[in-house]
């Protein structure tokens, strides 16, 4: 083999390997919605289903499943943010209301997101919100409150074993994202 | 390409002329092959050597940096309470001691010895992409200035630990952690480019005859941990690119606000971080299965065992990430699973210990200072993948996670493993780099002063652990003070014991008893079949595979 040939099955194979690059570069990224696929289908993680039809299932009256509510402020929120009530006794298939109670302290309009997440995470596929502020960001001006709404059921699949599952809110201060348009998410 | 006289060329293209007519006048004839002198000489340096000696350089230097910041560590935890530096400080040691140790020491100086060893053992003039060779390692300084001069900064360095969660390292970092983003990315670079390298020469360099079934163990592994930085540099890449735009283009992958999820971090990370801790330790494995034939004067036990345990540690590495998250609130079937793989990998792993073993079985050893790391190696590194086994247990983990117990066990494996298995490799082939024997007293010192210095130092950190001692702290409870001073005791010694390593190199540089070819009985391969100091361009005629 002369000097030209190796060279040229050098550069080949260089290539072929620097074609890699960008594909595990891309990879990197690629498991950010894969994350969140895999967390959806396996219920893993404490992820709730968003279904926007209310339950037209049978309710099971047979059982009873209690759902506790849980809030927490990230720092750098102002605002004061609680359950009405500690928790709902509920029977599978059940539609109900419960409301949390916010309230802005700063002198300045805020933004908040509540973000949800389910305690025990495989619990999480069997709690359906029709309804929920969590769905979108809540913008507050100084001073002001709001009371509002979390619409569920538990679906009569959820295992005998599984009695309490938690339901926890974070409310995060999302008035940067929300003055760039990045409300959505 | 039958016998001998073609391959020439495959070294850097500016005149290769010479060496194959030359006979006397070799040094004076041809001004534009040799090397221009001075520091010019370094920087436009094509040659495998030369490239390979800047890198094991570089690499001692960024040891001896990320060791002062060891020293700094161990100073402040001597005693309970806050005494030398300010936590936010001590923060930024411990972070960039382990991105300097990991990034800028052991990466390096494996990447200097496959730039040295690696044409050599298969019998190649050169690397096989030399400018390329000369761009992935002068961009590595550049890269360690920028992660250096971040310390310097308003708000300080990285203080995040190496690992970088988010969101320390997005919401509550320092303002340099746009510096720390684009450091990584240039070491990242330099690596891949380095791996690249090392793939394209053993795949397409080898002498005639040099089949993949009769390549030194040294060149095997570097094969396999060039594929594995291939495959998770660039995921570590995608990571700190993520990191930068979270914190300072509004992006969420990390932030729940957002819709993002913190925990999304810790599983990409870690989808580059386990895999990247066999490419610190697979070319190890390689040196000392180097190394212990030649002293035991016994053929490897086990040679294709060996391809074939590397292989599989490599495939494994990319199925266990998630050991590292036990502690996240991962269903118990995830935990299960990645408990029994991380588990399986001590079976390869047992395989290479049980053959190192099996090869000074009946061997006639003799004890020189390559041999003495070699032996440490194995033993200490088996107790560093002990105590990974224990960590690896799930339930046991939750008691160990995030405790002075981990930071034993990959000290073990870094230290006592990987950097015990560089100075041997140092040792070994030193006499063929420089031409010279080193001071084996000396050298015996080194080792001496440093296995014991090494285990006073990392050995009572298990316990630290286990009593509850929380890593990454600059202050501590009362208990643990007799320890910690001992501990520190320990580093301190270590610290010190590795200078007189610099001072057997440097003697050894200088001058000293003449090398022959082979300065090792029992030594094989074909970087033993050239002279001593190994000749500036070697096999530029293909060597006959026997």
């Amino acid at each position: 083999m002369d000097e030209q040939s190796l060279k040229r099955k050098n550069g080949k194979l260089s290539l072929k390997l620097m074609l890699v690059i960008p594909l595990m570069f891309a990879f990197g990224f690629a498991l950010v919605p894969l994350y969140d696929v895999f967390c959806q289908v396996t219920g893993l993680n404490g992820r709730i289903v968003v279904n926007n039809a209310p339950s037209s299932l049978v309710i099971d009256k047979s059982r009873i499943v209690r759902l506790q509510f849980m809030t927490s402020i990230a720092p750098g929120m102002p605002w004061t943010f609680e359950p009405v009530v500690k928790y709902v006794d509920v029977h599978p298939g059940q539609n109900t209301v419960v409301k949390f109670k916010a309230r802005n302290l700063a002198d300045l309009p805020t933004v908040g997101q509540a973000i949800p997440s389910v305690s025990p995470g495989l619990a999480a596929q069997y709690l359906n919100k029709t309804e929920c502020f969590c769905f979108n960001s809540q913008p507050l001006d100084a001073g002001e409150s709001v009371e509002m709404a979390l619409v569920f059921f538990i679906s009569p699949e959820i295992p005998p074993e599984i009695t309490t599952l938690t339901l926890s809110y974070s409310l995060f201060n999302v008035t940067k994202l929300a003055n760039n348009n990045i409300t959505k998410i | 390409m039958n016998t001998a006289t073609t391959t020439q060329g495959s070294h850097d293209s500016r005149g290769h002329d010479s060496s194959e007519h030359d006979s006397g006048e070799h040094h004076d004839q041809n001004a534009h092959d040799h090397k221009p002198k001075g520091i010019m000489r370094w920087i436009l340096t094509t040659n495998h050597k030369d490239i390979g000696t800047l890198y094991l350089c570089f690499s001692f230097l960024m040891f001896l940096i990320g060791g002062a910041m060891a020293m700094i560590i161990r100073a402040e935890l001597y005693q309970p309470g806050l005494q030398i530096v300010e936590p936010n400080f001590f923060n930024q040691m411990t972070t960039v001691h382990g991105l300097i140790m990991v990034f800028g020491a052991v990466m390096p100086a494996f990447t200097g010895l496959a730039n040295w060893m690696i044409p050599m053992m298969i019998g190649a003039p050169d690397m096989a992409l030399p400018r390329m060779n000369n761009w992935s390692f002068w961009i590595l300084p550049m890269a360690f200035a920028i992660l250096l001069s971040s310390l310097f900064m308003e708000g300080g360095g990285p203080n995040f630990g190496w690992t970088f969660y988010a969101p320390l390292s997005t919401t509550y970092s320092p303002p340099s952690t746009a510096l720390f983003v684009f450091a990584i990315h240039i070491m990242g670079i330099s690596s891949i480019l380095g791996a690249i390298n090392v793939v394209v020469t053993i795949i397409n360099m080898r002498a005639p005859g040099m089949t993949y079934m009769k390549m030194p163990l040294f060149v095997w592994t570097w094969l396999i941990t060039a594929f594995l930085l291939i495959a998770v540099m660039p995921v570590l890449a995608a990571t700190v690119t993520m990191v930068l735009t979270d914190k300072f283009f509004g992006t969420s992958f990390f932030a729940a606000a957002g819709g993002g999820d913190p925990v999304l971090f810790q599983h990409i990370f870690w989808f580059f971080g386990h895999p990247e801790v066999y490419i610190m330790i697979l070319p190890s494995f390689g040196i000392v299965s180097a190394i212990i034939p030649t002293f035991s004067r016994k053929k490897l036990f086990g040679y294709s065992s060996m391809v074939y345990a590397t292989a599989s540690i490599a495939i494994l590495s990319f199925t266990v990430w998630a050991h590292h998250m036990f502690t996240t609130g991962m269903p118990v079937a995830a935990e299960l699973f990645f408990m029994y793989c991380t588990m399986l990998i001590s079976v390869p792993t047992g395989v290479k210990v049980f053959n190192w073993v099996a090869t000074m079985w009946r061997g006639s050893l003799t004890f020189e200072t390559p041999m003495l790391f070699a032996i440490a190696f194995i033993i200490l590194f088996t107790i560093g993948g002990f105590s990974g086994l224990m960590l690896a247990i799930t339930p046991a983990d939750f008691q160990y996670h995030d405790t002075y117990f981990v930071v034993a066990h990959f000290h073990y494996v870094l230290v006592t493993g990987a950097i015990f298995s560089i100075m041997a490799a140092a040792y070994y082939w030193l006499p063929k780099w420089t031409g010279n024997m080193y001071d084996e007293r000396l050298g015996k010192i080194h080792f001496w002063a440093s296995l014991i210095s090494v285990n006073v130092l990392f050995f009572p950190m298990h316990f630290l652990g286990l009593a509850g001692m929380p890593r990454r702290v600059p202050d501590y409870a009362l208990q643990f003070a007799d320890f910690n001073q001992l501990v520190s005791i320990g580093g301190f010694a270590f610290g010190l014991s590795q200078l007189i390593f610099l001072v057997v190199v440097v003697k050894c540089a200088r001058g000293g008893e003449k090398a022959p070819a082979k300065p090792w009985e029992g030594a094989e391969g074909l970087e033993w079949d050239m002279p001593s100091p190994a000749p500036y361009h070697s096999h530029t005629t293909p060597p006959v595979i026997k």
